[in-house]
This record gives C-alpha cells, structure tokens and sequence, in this order.
C-alpha cells in the first residue's frame, strides 16, 4: 500500500464562530486517500462535500483536527506555503468552470504553469495545447471561454487542473450541470488522468451511476462520515 | 524564443483591457490631471522666466555705486530711532573704480563688469527740449550687462567721439534720424553737439526717451567727474544669486551694492506668491488624480473578485496579486503622464497662438522640459502606484473560497 496522499483525522469546520449563529458543518473527519484512488464524495445537499473539498485543496482552513498532505501536516505551514503547496500539488475542478474570461482557452490551461514558474514559456505552452488536444479541445485552443459551451468550458477546465500534473485533483460536481452523455465523457477523462499519471482524485457527485464507477464511494451526512467504501 | 509577459503585467493588462470602460476613465482623470498640472506649471515658468527677463533685459542684476551720503543725528541712546533725513545727492565717483572693478570680476558668479557714467542732461534740437539721463559708457562692455544690439532699430550700438545712440522715442519727439545732430545741453552748462549714430528701442517708454549713450570720456568731462564713473554695472551667472553677490560685494569694498532683486522686490513677492499658489493648484489636482485611481481601482477589485480567488487557488500568492493591481495604478500613472504631457503641449502651442503681446509676436513659446515630462511621468506613476496599494491589498487578502463565491 502507498503513503497516503491525504490524511484527514478529527477535521472539523465550524462557521462563524463566536457568535450566536455558530454553526459546525463538519464533525470530526477522519479520511484518507492513496496514491492513484480514485474516490467519488456523494451525500445529499448542505451535507458538507462542497465544506470538505475546499479544505482539502487548501482553499479554507480547518477549524480543528489534522490535515496531511503527502505526509506534511498543513497546520504548522505558514500561507504562503499553503498556496505553493495548492498550486503545485492540487488540481482543483470546480462545478462551474471558473475560468478567467479575459484570456483564452489555451492561456487559462497555462495559468497554474505561468503562476508556479512566473512567466509562460514554451513548453507551458506545448504542454497546454497537448491537454487541450487530449480533451478534444485543440481547434478551440484560442477562443475566449465565452466562446465555449458548457461542456467545453468544464473541458478546458479539467485540463487546467492537470496542467501541473498535480498528486491530487480534486472535482466538485465537475459533471453538474451537464447532459449525460458530455458527463460521461468528462469522467471518462478524469478516469484516463488518473489511470496514466497515477494522481489521486475525490469528486463529489449527485449521479449515482457515475458514482458506482469509482473505486471507492465515500458517502457524508450532515457533516460525518457515514460509509467510506 | 519570442518575449512574453511575466504573471504580474501579463494579468494586470488582461484586466485593464477587459474592463475597458473603466480603464478609459481612469485614464482619461489621469491625463487631464497631468495635463493641467504641466500645462499651468509651463505656462506659469515661462511667464515669470519671461517677466524676469523684461526686467532684466534692461537692467543690471548687480550695480555699485558710492556710499549716499546722510545726515545722521548724532544720538547717544541706541534705543532712540537714528532720524535720517535725505540729502541731495550730488554726483559723485566710485573710489578706485579699477580695483572695485578688477574686484568684483575676480568674485565667483560674476560674468560681466561694466562702469557707467550717468547724470541729467537736457537734449535740445530747435525749440524742442527734452530731459534726459546721458550714459557715458564702454559700449563693448555695456553690450554684456543689457544686449543692446538686440535693441536696434537703426544704426548700430557703438559710441565714438562725439557719435552718440539714442532711443526710439526721443528720436521721434525731437524728429531726429540717423545720422542726424542733436546737441546735449547741461545744468553745469557744458553742451556738446552728438551725431546720432544708432536708434534703439528697449521696450520702454520711459527708457527709449531717455537714455543718450556717449562715450565715457565725454560723459566723465560733460558730467564734470573725469577719471571717475558714477556706478559699476554687473552680470551674474545665475539671477537668483544677485543678492548673495551683491551682500558680499558689499562687505568686501563697504560700498552700497544693489542687486535686482532689491530694487524689484515687490515683482519678487509677487512671483513667489504665485509659485505658493501653483503648488497648492497641484496639490489639490494631484489629490484628485490619486482618489480618482483609487475609487475605480477599489470597484475594478470588487469586480475581479472571483478571478482574484480563481487566481489565488490556482496558486497566486498574496504578492503576485498585489503586483498585479499595483502594476494596473502604475501602468494608469505613466501612460496618462505622456498623455497629458502630449494635452498640455498641445494646449500651450493653442494658447501661444491665441494670445499675443500688443507687438502680434508670440506672449511666450510653446515648449516642454524633457526634464519636466519625466518628473511629472515620475510622479504620476508613483501617485498610480500608491492609489493602487489600498484597493490592491484588499484584493490579495481575500480568502480564495471567500472570493469565488462572491
Ligand atoms: N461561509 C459559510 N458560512 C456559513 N455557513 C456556511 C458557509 N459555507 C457553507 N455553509 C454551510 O455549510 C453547510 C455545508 O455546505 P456545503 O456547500 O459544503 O454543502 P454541499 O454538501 O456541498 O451541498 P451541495 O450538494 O448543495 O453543493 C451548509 O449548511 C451551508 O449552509
Ligand atoms: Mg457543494
């Protein structure tokens, strides 16, 4: 067995804290996932998923227990490692695609890239137009993610979260707002990823039937744990 | 390998073309906030440079002249007022003008030394009788302390014998050309016949009636002071120096130095009251400007929010955002300076053909200091940059969950 990529223990997130509307969406989280799993998060809404992915990929802090990533507990780090570590070692799709409308399909893929080495080159760039050749996105490479459907907008943004080739991606209802069939092929390319580069991924899903072709289905009520494959 | 832009512009530009409304607002306030500040600053310089110059174009910056002679009550209480009382001042000689002169010539600053032998005179053609001042002079040295050449309207600026140059004005009272005679008449009863030799106009009435230039041995005899000048007219390298030049003149040979800056006081105050009150105009525009990019850069945030979080959970760090608006407050800064430097030139070459002296030429030229481009450029971008640092700020510490979902 591998060295868990993330080790949640006793996580908790409690929301205004301090004040008369506290309220704690999760409850003493205990999770991990290996190297190369690949997990789907399901659980009805308000259950948290949304709460516990965004802890994980570093977007928001805990508010109690431990959370690892490759072995380093994140407590201890101070924020700017947090946002090395966030753009280096996680690859995060959002249910909307969020990509940035001033700049171009191809650019928005070698975003993560630009950040991480402070200016594009050219192998960001044949990196990029290779991603976006792999998600059937070439042609598209220079149009504006306004000039894109839904599906490929979620495209494009896949592609951005494996621009770094990244341990652990991370997709919040990726397939959400889509038809079955492009649903299908989304998962089917987070699938190949996963199968090729080896990263871990947890993506949280409504469709029962895509959660079924996960290795491993974690399941979250009200902010506990109530069956972790 | 072709260039390209690192994160920090490379962002800042995509967002400043992306709100594009926004960026022409800003950088519309931007250029007529430089525009008005260059544009009244050069107008403002040159006006005074060309005021001092009037002044000066006729005047020495330095001039020495012996002690005025008083009559002092002799009171022995120092806590008594010393009463003064004026005493006709008869003409007298500057004690050893050479050495003064050789002396005042050796002092740091000083370009030109000129003696002047001055005194009233009548000038008398046919029945017509004028008053005025015969300067006995060196013309060659006279030419350095006020470019009379430039002056000429007829003739030439140089004495000779009895050739003597004399102003438009008189020329046209007594009906005088070139060439023509004209007798100096004194109150020691001295006259001399002068043959007018040159015709200049300074740009002054007054003057232009009345200065007669003769020699300086004909005026030293006419004047009865032979040997002796009546004051030594200076030029300094720099005007704003007169005065310091003229204090320590005067502690060097205890004669009584005035500078240009003592006899023309009040334009002085005057000058500097308008210098206060242009800066506080720019002041006030330079405050504007710095709200003006404030407010838009603080909505532009507000509206990048979520880019601002996607960037950030990409991995953008809390620095590389704040680059990216303070390079937005900088870039604003610098191209609305060169814009408003291009307004304000175009402004004052408008203005310069618009208004003009009574004479039609030009009431000053249309011109722009490199110097002061890049001054203004430096600051503008530097009031850009320090606009941006709030709104900026605000922007790279948002929490990046926080800003997405806004
Ligand atoms: N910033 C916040 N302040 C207060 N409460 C919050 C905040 N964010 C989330 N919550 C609460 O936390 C709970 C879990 O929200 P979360 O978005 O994680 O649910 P979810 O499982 O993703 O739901 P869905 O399936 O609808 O996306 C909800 O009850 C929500 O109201
Ligand atoms: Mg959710």
């Amino acid at each position: 067995m591998n060295a868990p990529v993330i080790e949640l223990v006793g996580l908790t997130k409690a929301y205004n804290i301090g004040t008369p509307v506290e309220a704690e969406v999760l409850h003493g989280i205990d999770l991990s996932l290996a190297q190369g799993e690949f997990a789907a998060l399901i659980g009805p809404s308000g259950s948290g998923k949304s709460t516990l992915l965004n802890i994980i990929g570093l977007l928001e802090r805990p508010s109690g227990g431990r959370l690892s990533i490759g072995g380093r507990d994140t407590a201890a780090l101070p924020e700017a490692e947090i946002t090395a570590l966030r753009g280096r070692s996680i690859g995060f799709v959002f249910q909307f695609h969020h990509l940035l409308p001033a700049f171009s399909a191809l650019e928005n893929v070698m975003m993560p890239t630009i950040i991480a080495r402070g200016a594009p080159d050219d192998e960001a760039e044949a990196t990029a137009l290779q991603l976006l050749d792999a998600v059937g996105l070439k042609a598209h490479a220079h149009k504006k993610p306004a000039e894109l459907s839904g599906g490929q907008q979620q495209r494009v943004a896949i592609a951005r979260a494996l621009a770094l080739r990244p341990r652990l991606i991370l997709a919040d209802e990726p397939t959400g707002n889509l038809d079955t069939h492009t649903a299908d092929d989304i998962f089917a390319l987070l699938r190949a990823f996963n199968q090729q580069t080896g990263c871990a991924c947890l993506i949280v899903t409504h469709d029962p039937r895509l959660a079924a072709r996960c290795d491993r289905t974690i399941q979250l009520v009200d902010g506990s744990i109530a069956s972790a494959g | 390998m072709r260039f390209r832009l690192p994160f920090a512009p490379l962002v800042a530009l995509r967002f400043l073309r992306e709100g594009r409304m926004q960026t022409l607002l800003i950088l519309a306030g931007t250029t007529g906030g430089v525009a008005v500040i260059v544009f009244l600053t050069q107008l403002i310089t040159q006006l005074q440079a060309q005021i001092v110059d009037r002044v000066l174009g006729t005047q020495p910056h330095v001039v020495i002249r012996p002690l005025e002679e008083a009559n002092r009550r002799a009171f022995d209480d120092p806590a008594a007022a010393v009463v003064i009382e004026p005493r006709a001042q008869r003409l007298r000689s500057v004690d050893q003008w050479e050495n003064v002169a050789r002396l005042a010539a050796a002092m740091p600053g000083v370009t030109a030394v000129s003696p002047t032998v001055t005194g009233p005179a009548f000038a008398v053609r046919g029945q017509a009788n004028k008053s005025v001042a015969l300067m006995g002079i060196d013309a060659e040295r006279y030419r350095r302390i006020v470019r009379m050449e430039e002056y000429m309207v007829a003739g030439r600026f140089a004495v000779d014998g009895t050739r003597a140059v004399i102003g438009s004005e008189l020329a046209k009272d007594l009906g005088i050309r070139l060439e023509d005679k004209l007798r100096v008449a004194l109150p020691n009863g001295r006259d001399e016949l002068l043959q007018v030799g040159g015709i200049f106009d300074i740009g002054n009435k007054d003057l232009n009636r009345r200065w007669v230039f003769v020699t300086l041995p004909l005026a030293q005899s006419l004047l009865d002071l032979p040997g002796g000048v009546s004051n030594l007219d200076l030029t300094v390298a720099d005007i704003f120096d007169a005065q310091a030049i003229a204090t320590r003149l005067q502690g060097a040979t205890g004669l009584t130095v005035d500078s240009w800056m003592q006899t023309n006081a009040q334009l002085l105050a005057a000058l500097r009251n308008q210098t206060v009150s242009n800066n506080l105009i720019r002041s006030f525009v330079i405050l504007i400007v710095a709200l003006g990019i404030a407010s838009v850069l603080v909505v532009s945030v507000v509206q990048k929010q979520k880019e601002i979080g996607i960037l950030r959970a990409m991995g953008a760090s809390r620095a590389m955002i704040l680059q990216v608006f303070l390079i937005q407050g900088a870039l604003v800064g610098a191209v609305g300076s060169i814009l408003g430097s291009l307004l304000a030139f175009g402004l004052l070459n408008m203005f310069s053909a618009i208004y003009r002296n009574a004479d039609g030429s030009p009431l000053f030229a249309a011109q722009l200091e490199p110097r002061f481009i890049v001054l203004a450029a430096l600051v503008a971008t530097g009031v850009g940059l320090a606009s941006a640092l709030i709104p900026a700020r605000r922007a790279a510490k948002m929490d990046p969950v926080q800003a997405i979902r806004a």
